[in-house]
């Protein structure tokens, strides 16, 4: 496997506008006759389609919702980070960029993190410019706040709902180019393979969910912005449409899979009621500025309610572990703390599976001192969000939380272009690796999803598109799509006629424990090798027992979902294995042989690169490549939080 | 029903529960399944018990109901079911996936429909196709910005209040229980929060009038009913999206026939490339 990470020359802060000069152009008479195929409406996807075909490309747009609109994106809540500079408060792309690099904990890539802070100020203008109605200064100025721990104030945000509101402007803007039939949509449909011709990427095999037509499009070049795997642990914030499927299709026909181990654990999110429950809803981090973390001191207590636990007889173990961050320590070191108090027997709320998993979020200190009206003023929706789903009040009583997961850094492997080693693949947003190493700062996803998608592919892409000249697009005709489209189909027979007896979700369930229990917020080796034989095990059952109801001609989620399933078991096993062998600790990645005192323990000496990993058939064990991080101007610190 | 004993161990009441759902194929006739389901948690969300629905569904080897949904955060608009007659269930200002089953009792029967609008087909039993929607933010629901072409972003000065009024019709979903609520099958909830995001701000009068009209004649080609204020569509609405968004959309409309009325010579525009 080759992989060129093509880090162009010179000076950091020179590379993507020397870069950019030098790229290719296509003549905009020529460029309708080039086809873009774009998986994902995200916020990488429809950014990325509309701004292809506002410059003149022919552009199809398929997503599994039903409508653009629905994409996951929607979903982030707390805002996006961009250099402007509108506090005065010091901030610059330079330091953006190291805040990135150092909450990513080494392990992205230079050059990428340095153009995702350059470019982050263009977006603001962009959506601003759409539509977005981020909030305001009383003098009708952008107003900021601060975030994940940064030091300067450089988060822009619409209420809760910072990712809802970049959605719709980029929806609006595929929107406009879908009404002026520029760009075809295709929603409710599913990638199901990916086309290569003579090694290039040159079409995709989707299912209309609809009524189930199986069909390959031909393309000069196809774009996947497909978000993240955080569902192969069954429960995650993502939603239930989430998958791995079309970036694990494109992995198997060769493109290399970079840091899968690295998935992003939030600390508070709502912990698990039962064993029915589908989904993890996310309480936004800013309830840490006033609320108090802490479970009994004695197991003995657990069972009590709040208000019958003394004082003193309350761990407040955020606040005497990290005495200088207490309850405001970054996300993955919260996340360990509560899961480490749970693990010893001292969780609270109700038992799952014998165990309490959740410790307590108590504001009643913030109450006294501010009065519930402050609080309510501050995070009202959010209490009544709890109180929705659990039917607690947490104004009388403290929230019960535990860490969920939540994003996921790695992706397919691209270079510098945000090509993978396929040529004519592209990847952007959470379906890449570059940008966010081994754990993702606050309100940073947001600005990398439309970084790639307005201010990234459309040049790299255009580059590629000059090089393949105009005959570069084949025929559906061909033997390599007709041959995928015969895959497609057999596994989809294969599905519908077994005669199995358990449901996919029962298995979904069942690889979610193993890979939470083994490979989530803490990993040692025996866990490990013990996850990939447990997983081997079901992945066999899987492909004997599965059971499949509905019919091919109708919207049929169950066929859906076990198809992502099988993908996901696939790719549970190649996470382990990268979890494994990336024998130190770093970011979101934590092994418990590597550790000082319970802090993570990196080894730059032997483990700073980008792991990659190669398929190598069905039922086999990929194999790992690497790519060295090589960092020009930044220098290796380690993170501490005491 | 909020729990007043901080006592968290007391998770353990389960429903028994009678079922009527719409049973559909896509282009035929449905018609109403009644099916029986015990053990139902009460922590459970209303998707979770029609996943425990059609898990119990799979062991007896039958079909599944299908339903759209994603999120299940309240925010994605996919999920659409009526409950017991209302659109997103009983509880004001949440969508059907943010609903949990202690709102209901022990041995109730429950009747579960899809939307059920002229321009909302029925594609699969409890799913809808709501692509009307998209048709008519593809109409008009936009700003013209090309990437790229943004002036900085503080050039615009937007007054907060005016910055806030457009996030409360902005937070509009886009989930069609407005139009399902609607004994008209109206869409005037959705477009007029649409209209009224985009044709306040600063950013938006360039194409105002030609937002409005065209927005409007596409909702009305979609088959989407009159608005006779009923009002229901804001009773249902779970982002409780207000009416006054359709008063705005009346006045901007209004406003734009007459702007176009006087500006129309009978001569050919001067305008062009």
């Amino acid at each position: 496997m080759k992989l060129e990470s093509k880090i162009p020359a010179g000076p950091l802060a020179d590379k993507w506008n020397n870069h950019k000069a030098k790229l290719r152009l296509v003549n905009p008479a020529n460029r309708r006759k080039y086809h873009i195929i774009v998986v994902g409406s995200g916020l990488a996807g429809s950014a990325a389609a509309a701004s292809f075909a506002e410059m003149g490309y022919e552009v199809s747009c398929f997503c599994y919702q039903d409508s653009p609109r629905r994409a996951h994106s929607i979903a982030a809540q707390g805002g996006i980070n961009a250099a402007k500079n509108y506090q005065n408060d010091g901030d610059s792309v330079r330091r953006l960029f190291l805040d990135t690099i150092k909450g990513g904990d080494y392990r992205a890539r230079e050059a990428n993190v340095y153009r995702l802070a350059q470019v982050s100020t263009s977006i603001i203008d962009q959506c601003v410019a759409q539509g977005v109605p981020f909030a305001r200064e009383y003098g009708g100025l952008l107003a900021n706040r601060s975030f994940g721990g940064a030091q300067v104030s450089r988060t822009f945000y619409a209420r809760g709902q910072t990712g809802q509101q970049l959605l719709l402007g980029a929806y609006s803007a595929l929107s406009r180019q879908i009404g002026a039939g520029t760009v075809k949509m295709y929603a409710r449909h599913e990638m199901l393979d990916l086309v290569l011709v003579d090694g290039q990427a040159k079409g995709i095999v989707t299912r209309n969910l609809v009524n189930g037509e199986i069909k390959a499009w031909a393309s000069d070049v196809v774009v996947l912005c497909t978000g993240g795997y955080g569902n192969v642990f069954y429960l995650s914030t993502n939603a239930q449409g989430c998958n791995v499927t079309s970036t694990f299709r494109a992995h198997r026909r060769g493109a290399g899979f970079a840091n899968p181990c690295y998935t992003q654990i939030h600390p508070t999110c709502i912990p698990v009621h039962g064993e029915d429950q589908s989904k993890l809803t996310l309480m936004s981090e800013s309830l840490r500025n006033d609320g108090r973390v802490w479970v009994p001191k004695d197991k003995a207590d657990c069972g009590k309610p709040a208000s019958e636990i003394p004082e003193d007889r309350r761990d407040y173990f955020l606040e005497r572990k990290y005495p200088s961050y207490g309850n405001l320590a970054p996300r993955d070191i919260s996340s360990r703390a509560a899961k480490e108090v749970c693990d010893e027997g001292r969780g609270v709320g109700q038992m799952v599976d014998g165990k309490r998993l959740g410790v307590y979020l108590d504001f009643s200190a913030a109450i006294n001192r501010l009065g519930e009206s402050a609080i309510r003023e501050r995070y009202g929706n959010l209490f009544d969000m709890y109180e929705n789903i659990t039917g607690e009040n947490a104004y009388r009583q403290p929230m019960r939380i535990f860490p969920a997961v939540h994003y996921t850094m790695g992706g397919l492997w691209v270079d510098y272009n945000l090509q993978s080693n396929i040529p004519g693949l592209f990847v952007g947003g959470e379906a890449n690796f570059s940008d966010h190493g081994a754990n993702r700062l606050g309100a940073s996803a947001l600005m990398q999803g439309l970084a790639d998608g307005y201010f990234v592919l459309p040049y790299t892409v255009t580059d590629y598109l000059a090089g393949v000249g105009l005959s570069g697009r084949p025929s559906v005709d061909r033997p390599e799509f007709k041959a995928a489209v015969k895959e497609v189909q057999d596994r989809t027979q294969w599905f519908l006629q077994n005669k199995g007896t358990r449901s996919a979700r029962s298995y979904h369930k069942e690889l979610g424990k193993i890979v939470w229990e083994k490979c989530g917020m803490a990993r040692d080796k025996a866990g490990l090798q013990q996850a990939i034989k447990d997983l081997e095990a079901l992945r066999a059952d899987f492909w004997k027992n599965v059971r499949v109801v509905g019919s091919g001609e109708q919207l049929a989620p169950e066929l859906e979902r076990a198809g992502r399933v099988a993908d996901f078991l696939d790719f549970g096993i190649m996470m382990c294995l990268d979890a494994l062998s990336r024998e130190e600790s770093c970011g979101g990645h934590f092994r418990t042989e590597y550790q000082d005192s319970g802090e993570a323990k990196r080894n730059d000496d032997q483990f700073a690169h980008a792991a990659v990993w190669e398929w190598q058939g069905e039922n086999k064990h990929p194999v790992r490549h690497i790519e060295p991080l090589v960092y020009e101007e930044v220098q290796f610190t380690t993170r501490s939080y005491k | 029903m909020v729990k007043e004993n901080g006592n968290s161990d007391q998770h353990g009441h389960t429903l028994s529960l009678r079922l009527r759902v719409w049973r559909q194929n896509r282009g035929q006739p449905g018609h109403f399944e009644e099916h029986f389901l015990a053990a139902v948690p009460e922590t459970a969300s209303f998707l979770e018990m029609m996943d425990m629905l059609n898990e119990q569904l799979i062991r007896e080897g039958k079909d599944t109901f299908a339903f759209d949904h994603d999120c299940r955060e309240g925010i994605c608009g996919m999920c659409s079911m009526t409950i017991n007659g209302m659109p997103h269930g009983p509880l004001p200002g949440v969508t059907t996936c943010q609903l949990h089953m202690r709102n209901f009792r022990d041995g109730e029967t429950i009747t579960v429909e899809p939307w059920r609008a002229r321009a909302f087909p029925v594609l699969k039993d409890l799913a809808v196709d709501r692509s009307a929607f998209d048709k008519v933010i593809q109409s008009g629901g936009f700003i013209t910005v090309r990437t790229g072409s943004a002036p900085e972003a503080n050039h615009t000065l937007v007054p907060k209040q005016v910055a806030d009024e457009a996030m409360d019709a902005a937070e509009c979903i886009g989930c069609g229980a407005c139009v399902a609520s609607c004994k008209n099958g109206s869409a005037m909830l959705f477009v007029g929060a649409k209209i009224n995001h985009l044709n306040i701000l600063p950013q938006g009068q360039p194409e105002r009038e030609r937002r409005t009209l065209a927005m409007v004649k596409t909702m009305d080609e979609a088959g989407f009913g009159n608005c006779t204020n009923y009002g229901e569509c804001q009773a249902h609405c779970p982002k409780s999206i207000t009416l006054d968004v359709i008063a705005k959309l009346n006045r901007d409309y209004l406003r734009a026939r007459v702007k176009e009325f006087f500006s129309s010579t009978g001569k050919p525009s001067k305008g062009g490339e």
